[in-house]
């Protein structure tokens, strides 16, 4: 049975992303900092679906000790889906550095260290599929979160790069650009319906996109339309507008 | 977020601040920061009960905890909906020890609701299955069960959320051979005969009937009785007995009756009921039919209940005591002569049931519908009138409008109800528009 690692397990991204993937038969490993929550997401997954699941500990922004976390995995995933983020509040993160800083080392820096592992050993095997859920917010710095969008830029150009990389090595890289989802995350915005996806919706499209070997996928495919539009503004109006 | 909610029967609708959880840790923290606070699963209650200006939605509290194979046991989390769990469940041999008449309700909210189902004259309500729970309380988590702080345990079971939000869940399932249901559905011509039906299979496992509540003269109160017990192995066609665990692909069906509500009129309603009565050509019916048309016919219709249209429905729910045949005679007259009765009623017997302040005793309970409209709330308070002269109580998972004298008179443990939710929830923290409505609550 394949395997899947699931970096930031305790989102509601996550848990549908752990179904999907249990659903059509693999193992699954969920990794977050907080792993109390993750021992009913394991037996969940194992009496549902009838697979294993382990929970196991990981701290995004503790750089040092993701070898460690990686080496000392049971079994080498197949699949490593990175789900962390984290969206902060702009209007904090303009007058405090320790919130840019924490928005950064999530988005970012973090993800950037732990797959930079993860891609080694993928890169020697010449097997395997890392998948990275970045943001349409980093397609275009926007007043009310540039600084969440451009550590998701960077991850966004991270991801590219590693694609181009890794092709060479046989190894599958996917960027997920998910759009507005119905999360904890989002509880307390207030979202268009039309433009929201579920975490289901999200999970579905990532399983499909990876399936299919993608490269960057949508979730709703109207986003790619709208980044395109929202891309192409001039900057001379773009400045001006409230977004 | 702030959302505009309504239960099933889209009456009332609220503002509220929606909010959800997936660990203890996480609901304690908004406990501890809000008031006017209560739990809401999959919203399928009717009335107003799981609405207030805080909504705590369990839904994605839905992970199975354990399930043991052999004693056939299920621990859950209370916001798992209980046609996960059939699927869950049913592939091993296993059933629902109560279900009511959809599977689209959480666990939680059949506690809170404390549900029955077909098979109550036989096996109670859904707390009789409990082994135990954990309640989130005003002072923090509590196991509860018959055995252990059962003043809790009593009070939550049909106590509509006023003692806390149900966090996980241990009961006991019911052992099936087959996925099947093999059913017997009699035709009766009026009201006298069905009740000698229900006393006549009354050692059936599960029995209720479709009733027509406008049909006057002498065919008022025909019914259709439905019987039925889990089919065996030996009992299925050879094609069923391929796989006696496993249902039939689900056929797509094209929905008759999602009309516009303004066709839901008089004579609509009637020409469907004699309709319904009539395409049982026979007396009686044997046949052996997979468990969810047997269980749950309505769920077939998604959002069946746009039919009624925006201004929405109320469902009236009420039970009498046994000895009160006059009673329902009474009701089901008012309800004919006034002629606003929806589609067919559900009327069942229920069997006895000690609890504290669940809904069902032994008795005739008949459930049914009426669109909201100018004169409705008059009519039902003139039904309530009758209710309480013949001993009788209304469900509050359907209710959306009782009064509370109503309330207070008709439920004997009412004092000793309230006394409880004081114990574990005595600023009122957890508190719905219907507990104040009814003076459970004061906020």
């Amino acid at each position: 049975m394949p395997t899947l690692l699931l970096l930031g397990a305790n989102s509601d991204m996550a848990v549908a992303l752990a179904r999907k993937f249990a659903q059509e038969k693999f193992d699954i490993q969920l990794a977050a900092r907080n792993t109390a929550p993750l021992e009913a997401l394991c037996s969940d997954l194992h009496i549902r679906y009838n697979v294993t699941a382990t929970a196991h500990t990981f701290d995004a922004t503790a750089y040092d000790t993701h070898e460690s976390f990686y080496n000392s995995l049971p079994v080498k995933p197949n699949v490593t889906i990175s789900v962390f983020g984290y969206l902060g509040e702009q209007a904090t993160a303009n007058n405090s550095w320790q919130e840019t800083a924490k928005i950064i080392a999530t988005n970012y820096t973090g993800a950037v260290s732990i797959l930079n592992i993860v891609a080694n050993d993928y890169a020697a095997k010449k097997a395997g599929t890392i998948i990275g859920i970045s943001s349409v917010a980093g397609e275009r710095g926007r007043q009310s979160n540039y600084t969440y969008g451009s550590a998701k830029a960077g991850f966004t150009a991270y991801l590219s790069g590693l694609r181009n990389r890794l092709f060479h090595d046989g190894v599958h890289v996917m960027s997920v650009q998910p759009g507005f989802v119905y999360t904890r995350m989002t509880e307390h915005l207030n979202l268009p319906k039309l433009l929201t996806a579920q975490p289901a919706d999200v999970a579905n499209a990532i399983y499909k996109g990876y399936s299919k070997k993608k490269n960057v996928i949508f979730v709703k495919w109207f986003w790619r339309y709208i980044m395109c539009i929202i891309r192409n503004i001039p900057e001379g109006i773009f400045k001006k507008l409230k977004l | 977020m702030q959302k505009q909610l309504a239960n099933w029967g889209n009456y009332p609708v609220l503002t509220c601040d929606e909010c959800t959880f997936t660990n203890e840790e996480q609901l304690q923290q908004y406990v501890n920061a809000h008031n006017n606070i209560i739990a809401r699963g999959n919203g399928r209650c009717y009335g107003d009960a799981s609405l207030a200006q805080n909504s705590v939605s369990t839904l994605k509290y839905d992970k199975v905890l354990s399930f043991d194979i052999t004693n056939g046991v299920f621990e859950c989390q209370s916001g798992i909906t209980l046609d996960q769990i059939l699927d869950i469940i049913v592939p091993k041999g296993w059933f629902l020890p109560v279900t009511p008449g959809t599977k689209f309700i959480t666990v939680g909210g059949a506690i809170a609701s404390d549900v029955h189902g077909k098979n109550h004259h036989v096996d109670g309500c859904f707390s009789n299955h409990i082994v135990y729970m954990e309640v989130l309380t005003a002072q923090g988590l509590v196991r509860c069960s018959p055995t252990e702080n059962s003043d809790l345990f009593w009070a939550t079971s049909g106590g509509m959320g006023l003692t806390g939000v149900i966090t996980n869940v241990q009961f006991n399932l019911k052992k099936i051979e087959t996925a099947y249901i093999k059913q017997k559905q009699i035709k009766a011509k009026n009201l006298d005969e069905v009740i000698a039906l229900f006393e006549q299979y009354k050692h059936y496992t599960y029995s209720m009937a479709w009733i027509d509540c406008l049909k006057k003269g002498d065919g008022f109160g025909r019914s259709i009785l439905i019987v039925g017990e889990h089919a065996t192995k030996n009992e299925l066609n050879p094609k069923q007995a391929v796989a006696p665990l496993q249902l039939p692909a689900k056929p797509k069906l094209t929905v008759p009756f999602n009309l516009p509500s303004f066709i839901l009129n008089n004579f609509t309603v009637k020409a469907f009921n004699w309709l319904y009565y009539n395409k049982n050509t026979r007396k009686e019916i044997n046949n052996v039919v997979p468990y969810e048309p047997f269980f749950y016919p309505l769920d077939a219709i998604l959002h069946w209940n746009r039919g009624y249209g925006k201004k929405g429905f109320v469902q009236y729910q009420f039970v009498l005591p046994l000895a009160q045949k006059d009673g329902l005679i009474a009701i089901l007259k008012r309800i004919s002569d006034k002629g606003w009765g929806s589609f067919l009623a559900v009327l069942k017997v229920f069997g006895q049931q000690d609890s504290l302040i669940s809904f069902p005793m032994e008795g005739y309970t008949l459930a049914l519908d009426f669109p909201v409209r100018n004169g409705l709330f008059e009519f039902l308070d003139e039904l309530d009138e009758i209710v309480l002269q013949y001993g009788g109580r209304l469900y509050l998972s359907k209710d959306a409008r009782m009064q509370q004298a109503t309330f207070w008179k008709s439920y004997p443990n009412a004092q000793t109800f309230a006394d409880t939710v004081n114990k574990f929830n005595p600023s009122h923290k957890f508190s719905s528009i219907q507990s104040d409505r009814l003076q459970l609550t004061n906020q």
